[in-house]
């Protein structure tokens, strides 16, 4: 196993532990507000300092990753439950007029400018994280749709599949039974990084606004909070910042090391 | 390769055309009655109907939708709900802003991330790759608009080099609107510098193991001879496709930036138009923003082809 997994991993789960920590303890709750107790620097009391409401930044930090983690992971599902099967069909069937529908569609996407089109949709349809995580998980589709076709194409020429085909399996089964778990790997690796991506747009998007509404926290607009505040209460903008660069080069560092450990040609080639 | 120009040609439009669509319907089905908001709650309504029909709003959805087009195909953006002034002035405006920002952005990344990848590549595995490689990681992972505000806090706050936010002007002189728009290119090239750093080493990478590299050694170039006649220049054409895809990620990444810099670009006009739901102005922005994208990877879709003529098969 390589550095990057290791490190990877471990920035990752340290998000994921917090995130699923908050769920039975923060230091403080969250949304207590205790305005003679406001911006406060980091202390023993207060690990990340407190907000200009006087409320924890570490109990705000922990729940904050939540919503990140659920956006993201929401929106590479979404990714991955549509644009697997398109991708699957588009190369079981190369070459028709299906595959090309599929594949111009793709096209069409990935040419939207995908910030843009995430504003637009939050702008009219209300701002919130449900719209949030429907915004950034039609960019996913292609992403998947698109990884999963190309690995599956070169599978179709493989005597294994002719095999099967002989055996008398149609596409449909051939393509759940042989070819979807040989193309898991780079799937994984994938939804990783879509995974950090997500969780990037998710912050921006709630920085200006278009995110998870209050109360509930989020790091993005606790940065667009802090804007305002930053020459007098630095650590309110450092401190989330921080939390999205780790989350973002945890899931980096964790999807390189596991493209290079689950590439077998790769794992040859070291050893 | 007129052939493929044509094709590729055929294709813009058919996403230009189901982009139009896709924002008009999207916009379509906004709640709310952009008269009725403009109005208030105690308007009559004789005086709303005769808003909607100076406003063109109470024609059929596709008449509607191809006066928009069309009037956008000359250039008749329509008039903005809220100030009543025609939309393409609004949009000529704020452009002024928003494209200075994305190409100074795009020289910037540019200008970092080419030695920082040609000199990765040749000290490929030793720590000067190593750091690099780190920076990159490290930079990939920040969000530009935290970037900004850490920029604003040292630069403006701090040392006192640049104005925090605004944008004094072009009437100003060249050397003031490009001092006013310098920090927020540096946020926004940033991230997109650590993609091209590494596109650009991978790329060089690659090119290194060619035979005609091990043929220009042999002939009696330098290490650095070869790597900058042969290696460089052959790395370049995938590298330029990143950029050609990078002005569209900074086109829509100046959209944040400027909200951290308060500059009055596109980005600003798209937020204020969103809450005072000014729904033509989103419109017809969003449309422009995906127009210029699918417009400038087609045109490095054609170049790339002119130089590659292995390409054209390609569909």
């Amino acid at each position: 196993m390589s550095r990057n997994l290791i490190l990877g991993a471990l920035l990752a789960s340290l998000v994921l532990l917090a995130a699923l920590v908050s769920f039975v303890w923060t230091p403080y709750d969250h949304a207590a507000l205790d305005i003679p107790g406001k911006l406060k620097t980091p202390s023993a009391q207060n690990w990340f300092g407190t907000d200009h409401f006087g409320r924890d930044m570490f109990s705000m930090i922990m729940v904050g990753a939540r919503t990140s983690i659920a956006v993201a992971l929401v929106a590479v599902g979404i990714g991955m439950a549509l644009g697997v099967p398109l991708g699957l069909t588009a190369a079981a069937r190369k070459g028709s007029w299906l595959d090309e529908v599929i594949m111009r569609g793709n096209d069409l996407v990935f040419a939207f400018p995908s910030l843009v089109i995430a504003i637009l949709i939050t702008a009219v349809f209300g701002a919130g994280a449900i719209n949030a995580i429907i915004a950034i998980g039609i960019f996913n589709i292609p992403v998947f749709a698109r990884i999963t076709r190309g690995a599956a194409l070169s599978l179709w020429e493989r005597e294994f599949i002719l095999a099967a085909r002989v055996s008398g399996k149609g596409a449909a089964r051939i393509s759940a039974e042989h070819i979807l778990p040989n193309v898991a790997n780079l799937l994984i690796v994938q939804g990783t990084i879509q995974f950090s991506l997500g969780i990037l747009a998710e912050a921006g998007l709630s920085y200006v606004g278009l995110g998870a509404q209050p109360p509930t926290p989020s790091w993005g607009r606790m940065l667009a909070d802090a804007q305002t505040m930053v020459s007098f209460a630095p650590h309110l903008a450092l401190i989330p910042g921080l939390a999205i660069i780790v989350t973002v080069l945890g899931l980096n560092l964790l999807g390189d090391g596991l493209r290079d450990w689950l590439d077998p040609r790769i794992r040859v080639a070291r050893a | 390769m007129l052939r493929y120009a044509l094709k590729r040609l055929i294709s813009l439009m058919i996403s230009l055309a189901v982009a139009s669509v896709v924002i008009f319907a999207v916009i379509e089905v906004a709640p709310g009655d952009p008269a009725s908001f403009m109005l208030g709650v105690n308007a009559q309504e004789d005086t709303l109907a005769a808003l909607r029909a100076e406003l063109g709003l109470d024609g059929s959805k596709l008449e509607r939708y191809f006066n928009w087009v069309s009037g956008m195909l000359v250039g008749d953006f329509g008039t903005s709900y809220t100030y009543r002034t025609p939309v393409s002035q609004m949009i000529a405006d704020r452009m002024w802003v928003s494209l200075p920002l994305a190409l100074y952005a795009l020289t910037l990344s540019t200008l970092i991330a080419f030695p920082a990848g040609i000199y990765a590549a040749a000290r490929r595995g030793k720590p000067g790759d190593l750091t690099v490689m780190g920076a990159t990681q490290l930079g990939i992972a920040v969000p530009n608009f935290w970037f900004a505000m850490m920029l604003v806090l040292i630069f403006a706050i701090n040392l006192r080099w640049f104005n925090a936010g605004g944008f004094a002007g072009w009437d100003q002189g060249l050397w003031t609107g490009l001092h006013s728009l310098t920090l927020p290119a540096i946020a926004l090239a940033l991230p997109q510098a650590a993609i091209l750093a590494r596109v650009m080493r991978s790329s060089l990478l690659d090119i290194l193991g060619e035979d005609f590299m091990r043929t220009a050694r042999a002939k009696g170039l330098s290490r650095r001879q070869a790597l900058w006649r042969h290696g460089v220049r052959n790395a370049l054409i995938p590298v330029l496709t990143i950029i050609g895809l990078q002005f569209s990620f900074l086109l829509a990444g100046s959209i944040i930036i400027e909200q951290v810099f308060y500059l009055p670009g596109l980005g600003r006009l798209v937020f204020q138009a969103i809450s005072a739901r000014d729904l033509i102005v989103v419109e017809s922005v969003v449309m422009l923003l995906v127009f210029a994208v699918i417009t400038v990877n087609f045109l490095v879709d054609l170049a790339y082809a002119a130089v590659d003529p292995r390409l054209r098969s390609r569909t």
